[in-house]
């Protein structure tokens, strides 16, 4: 994993291999899919576990469930507002899911599913498909007056309904470019400054006092991974609501 | 008199949160995150935008086999809508509403 034969790799670490032998191979599954599938076991065996009690005075896998419940929740209902309700299941998986995967790919050994754009964009693309569904069903055709803001100058609307579908469109892609970059970023420093921490060590009898150095600025960097890690399942999770918002009421 | 502990102060917050009474919207502001933050996000926008339109344009061109006009048109398009969406982050559009 760190540094063959002297030089830095830090892409490596992105690198799809497929697992479970030749049955993972045939079709494809790869660990990427197999961290996706843990990801996904781990938050139902929390949400399951943790509110298998039931405890009024709640122990802490149950506050840790419930306190994601009433985030999630209470981010519905402010952006959204009441009709909000209806989207907490698919808002909570959401947010959930792209938790749980930048969490998990800050262990040791683990990979960070969230770090390929194949799937944030897969993920933009549902909100994508969701938020206009929404419009469309609830709006029907006056949906599309969304593309024209009302007070404009009738003659402008050859150059502001192209610059605003292009708008929309760009949604799924910001949504997913912003998710992907953030995560490869971090990992790809992650990883530098641990090849630094090798190649410092080996560099004669100074070589472990240098590498403090690096070893210092990983902590950090480590700690600030796990900040990002929350904050991007957030930022994911709010662009999503507000989104929903504008699908909803459509202003 | 021992119901005078805040019961009203209590009911209203209680029905407000069961969306009983309609509540104003919150404002949904992004976390601002600092200078960086912010940067990060426009660019990102920014770069999001020019995606949305080159690849619309490359597209319509290959259907319409007219490459490069609207490629061209879709390029500037793009840049326009990422202008536009870095405006929406700072002032988004139900904000005044």
């Amino acid at each position: 994993m760190a540094a063959e034969g002297k030089t830095i790799d830090a892409l490596g670490q992105f690198e799809l291999v497929p697992v479970l032998g030749k049955v993972g191979a045939s079709v494809g599954f790869t660990q990427s899919s197999a961290h996706m599938l843990l990801a996904v076991g781990l938050i139902v065996a929390l949400v399951m576990y943790g509110m298998a009690k039931r405890a009024i005075v709640p122990g802490r896998l149950q506050a840790v469930t419930e306190s994601t419940y009433e985030f999630v929740q209470g981010l519905c209902q402010n952006q959204i507002g009441d009709e909000g309700k209806k989207f907490f299941p698919f808002v909570f998986a959401l947010f959930m899911f792209v938790l749980f995967g930048n969490l998990l790919g800050l262990l040791p050994f683990a990979f960070t599913f969230t770090s390929h754009i194949v799937v944030t964009f897969a993920l933009a693309m549902m909100v994508f498909v969701l938020i206009t569904v929404v419009a469309l069903v609830l709006h029907g055709r006056k949906f599309f007056g969304y593309f024209f803001p009302e007070g404009a100058p009738i003659w402008l609307a050859p150059i502001i309904i192209p610059v605003e579908i292009v708008s929309y469109l760009s949604r799924p892609i910001s949504l997913s470019i912003r998710l992907f970059a953030n995560m490869v970023a971090g990992h790809v420093m992650l990883k530098v400054f641990a090849t630094f921490i090798v190649l410092l060590g080996g560099l004669g009898a100074v070589g472990p006092f240098i590498a403090v150095l690096p070893l210092t600025v990983n902590v950090a960097l480590v700690g600030f991974e796990i900040l990002v890690a929350f904050l991007q399942a957030y930022v994911f999770a709010i662009l999503t609501t507000i989104y929903l918002h504008d699908a909803v009421h459509l202003h | 008199m021992p119901e005078n502990d805040g019961f009203e102060e209590r009911l209203r917050k209680a029905r407000a949160r069961h969306g009983v009474d309609p509540k104003p919207s919150g404002s949904g502001q992004l976390p601002q995150g600092g200078t960086w933050g912010i940067g990060f996000r426009a660019g990102v926008e920014v770069v999001s935008a020019l995606i949305a339109g080159v690849g619309l344009g490359w597209l319509v061109d290959r259907w319409l086999g007219t490459w490069p006009w609207l490629f061209l048109v879709f390029f500037v398009l793009g840049g326009a809508a990422g202008v536009l969406n870095v405006y929406r982050l700072f002032n988004p559009r139900n904000a005044g509403k």
